[in-house]
């Protein structure tokens, strides 16, 4: 283990600071490297890299039979991986966005969520599908979900979800070494910057944040374990990907100690981190982007109810997005932003 | 409801949609006349490196080796040895007597499903003799054929058909989803054409390792209409991926006949046309001309020369499973009408021919498989049958869903426990 952790602080480190996508680009890269088993496929990650330059550079490194582009048909990029899995291999397949991942969900839930189980271990799917998730950029309903939750009700399946940079690195590594399939969702709102929603201030970069400097070479962050964003006292939020970030500014702005809790894995969920904050606040905000009627949220409150009822000194409340499309001109509109999240603050600390 | 046609529209023609209705239905007589089954040994074999389009009549005609006089002609001909034939026709006629027996063990209520292959052993258990023995399979569920000739044992497969205590894979998956890495047979799945990109896939990586192994799927016709079987045509054909895709075409998905795929308009084999893809049509109960075309086709990919999509045209003989009664949606005499007759009988009969078998030797065999079917059915019945089901410890109910048990795992298979030990006390030498 002794190459699995290098310390943020560390001083020859500290100036060396990546936005998301370089971190998410440097852990395949590391990936490739380690491991020949790795492949890398994708609508648009070979020559050109990724729409949004995640694999930018790796094929010219690791050559086309490693890192390549595939047809628009997400039923057979999922499908072809599960076969390389079987075959032996790691794939890494991408899809483009998280909005078009439906094609491939009968292969990724009929077939690579359940081929262990059901060849009693003849066979794996040791994939990671990585996929651009989320809104807050102008995408529309087909660039912007939050499909999460339908991942999460999969046996078989596990979904991680980064929040800054050095997660995103250290996360990744881990799901490609995984031997289960993995859904990885990365918020593309948060790519660039830490966005604080409030999308009518100024962008900040990742070079702001702590969380932006990543160490180099290998390191991992184990699936099933949150981050403690912030302790407090006053209340616990559980939040994943941007909403991290939002709530965290919220919080902020209305000088609330609250203890927040960035899952990074929804299954494996870690649920020991989630009572201990809860029965130390007894109050908990749940905050996603998905919509609200059987998100992710719902479990996470019906968790926290069944586990921590006799703590709880005021109902569980969600902070979600509309149970609509996403719209396009409407999206600050739909977005669980800084107005949504102080309610429900303000409810819950009423009494 | 519907928005009627506005009344501008009056003067233009109504349209009319066609719905496909299969030539006869229960009660009618079956007369096949009008399928063209050309004369064996007519069809030429192209190189193994021919270019699709050079070669697109084969994907409309029908390559046929055996003839009405149970010799072996043309340029298909593989050209077996008698003991390789004699071997061919011993797998077929196991894996007959093998159906014969767990239909009847579901009949008798021994376990809860089956398949028979009857009429489509060639399709399978020719074209798994002509690949290596570790050449990769992704099977779809009416290919025990390939597990017989790839010497998987009988035992297996019926623990795995009654989900007893020594099924390998502990009474999860339905009768006849069998898997065996040993034997490099891809674990069945009951979602279907799925494994057809999966094979795809399963070729590239071993064209990306630079390996020799060669993947082939298996998949019916009306599956065919599955957007994973597109996939894997688009995959195989952007990749030249080293990969057969069989289309078992035996005219039946479950009550729909092939027309419900697109038979009416073109044949299966030629949809490879469209995709750059060499495709075969091949007389499924001919085992020579099945051979001959699996071997074609996996010279082809092991050359680097790409993938093939061969159509077996066969006949579906029994109901689709256990659970349907053909009788109710198509004619009984479409089988004894059929006009390539039985693979078995067909089989038996050039061996006959060409002075290398006997009926004698052959009613022998029948009963030896037969024989060897009833005593391992009762050495298998020894771990038990289907029953109650509850055969293997509630905890692996739990395990292998992940690598490692999560913790609701962990406590979901602790409340099945509580509750086997609430029903059953703590005498159950399970759980």
């Amino acid at each position: 283990m002794s190459e699995t952790v290098a310390t943020v602080g560390e001083a020859v480190l500290a100036e060396r600071r990546l936005n998301m996508i370089e971190a998410i680009n440097e852990a395949l890269g590391i990936m490739l490297e380690r491991d020949p088993d790795v492949i890398i496929m994708g609508e648009d990650v070979g020559y050109f890299g990724g729409v949004f330059r995640a694999t930018a550079g790796l094929q010219a490194k690791y050559g086309k039979t490693r890192v390549f582009d595939t047809p628009i048909s997400e039923c057979g990029i999922i499908g072809v991986a599960v076969g390389m899995g079987a075959y032996g291999l790691r794939p890494v397949p991408e899809i483009q966005f998280a909005d078009y991942i439906y094609p491939g969900l009968d292969q990724l839930i009929s077939e690579a969520a359940r081929l262990r189980y059901r060849s009693a271990g003849d066979y794996i799917a040791p994939l990671t599908v990585r996929s651009p998730f989320g809104g807050g950029i102008f995408g529309g309903q087909t660039h912007s979900q939050s499909p999460e939750a339908l991942f999460t009700h999969v046996a078989g399946l596990k979904t991680v979800i980064p929040a800054t940079p050095h997660d995103a690195k250290g996360l990744l590594i881990a799901a490609i070494e995984d031997n289960d399939p993995v859904i990885f969702f990365e918020p593309k709102r948060i790519y660039n910057g830490p966005f604080s929603g409030f999308y009518d201030k100024p962008v900040e970069p990742w070079k702001k944040h702590p969380d932006s400097v990543v160490p180099e070479g290998y390191y991992k962050i184990p699936l099933g374990k949150a981050r403690t964003v912030r302790e407090g006292e006053a209340l616990t939020v559980l939040a994943y990907g941007t909403m991290v970030h939002v709530a965290e500014a919220v919080c902020q702005a209305k000088g609330v100690d609250a203890e927040i809790l960035d899952l990074r894995t929804l299954v494996p969920l870690d649920i020991e981190a989630i009572e201990a904050s809860v029965e130390k606040t007894g109050r908990c905000l749940i905050v996603h982007e998905a919509t609200r009627t059987s998100g992710f949220g719902a479990e996470l409150s019906a968790l926290v109810t069944e586990r921590c009822f006799y703590h709880l000194e005021a109902p569980v409340e969600r902070v979600t997005g509309f149970d609509t499309p996403y719209p396009h001109s409407l999206e600050w509109a739909y977005f669980p932003g800084p107005v949504r999240i102080g309610e429900a603050i303000d409810k819950l600390l009423k009494d | 409801m519907a928005d009627p046609a506005q009344p501008s529209d009056s003067n233009r023609p109504a349209l009319a949609l066609h719905v496909p209705e299969p030539k006869y239905r229960p009660g009618d007589k079956a007369d096949f006349s009008h399928i063209d089954i050309g004369q064996p040994g007519d069809q030429p074999r192209p190189d193994e490196a021919t270019h699709p389009s050079a070669m697109a009549d084969l994907a409309y005609g029908l390559v046929r080796v055996l003839g009405d006089d149970n010799r072996a002609h043309g340029p298909w001909n593989p050209r077996l040895s008698p003991d390789t034939l004699r071997a061919m026709l011993g797998h077929m006629a196991m894996v007959r007597a093998f159906d014969e027996r767990m239909f009847r063990g579901q009949r008798q209520g021994k376990t809860s499903f089956y398949m028979k292959c009857t009429g489509e052993e060639a399709t399978s258990i020719a074209p798994a003799m002509a690949l290596a023995h570790d050449d990769m399979i992704f099977p779809s569920y009416r290919q025990q054929g390939i597990l017989i000739a790839r010497g998987y044992p009988l035992i297996e497969m019926i623990n795995q058909i009654y989900s007893n205590k020594a099924d390998k894979l502990k009474g999860r998956q339905l009768p006849i989803m069998y898997s065996s890495r040993e034997h490099s047979f891809f674990s069945i799945s009951g979602n279907l054409a799925t494994q057809t990109p999966q094979a795809v896939g399963w070729a590239m990586a071993s064209a990306i390792r630079g390996d020799s192994r060669i993947a082939a799927t298996w998949v019916g016709e009306g599956s065919t209409a599955e957007g994973d079987f597109h996939s894997a045509c688009t995959f195989a054909a952007v990749y030249n991926a080293p990969v057969i895709l069989n289309v078992i075409n035996n005219q039946w998905a479950i009550s729909s006949f092939s027309g419900f795929a697109g038979a009416e308009r073109t044949t299966f084999a030629a949809r490879g046309l469209g995709y750059g893809i060499a495709a075969l049509r091949v007389d499924g109960n001919d085992a020579l001309a099945c051979y001959a075309a699996a071997e074609w086709a996996a010279n082809r990919a092991r050359g680097n020369h790409g993938p093939s999509l061969i159509e077996y045209f066969t006949y579906r003989a029994e109901g689709h499973s256990t659970s349907d009664d053909p009788s109710g949606y198509r004619s009984a005499q479409e089988r004894e009408e059929w006009p390539l007759g039985d693979p078995v009988t067909r089989l038996k009969n050039h061996l006959i021919a060409i002075g290398e078998w006997d009926e004698e030797r052959h009613a022998a065999m029948d009963l030896k498989c037969a024989e060897e079917v009833k005593a391992t059915t009762k050495e298998a019945e020894k771990n038990g049958i289907l029953g109650h089901g509850l055969h293997h410890p509630f905890h692996t109910m739990f395990e292998d869903v992940y690598e490692e048990l999560p913790w609701h795992l962990e406590e979901q298979a602790a409340q099945a426990i509580r509750e086997r030990i609430a029903k059953f006390g703590t005498e159950r030498p399970f759980g």
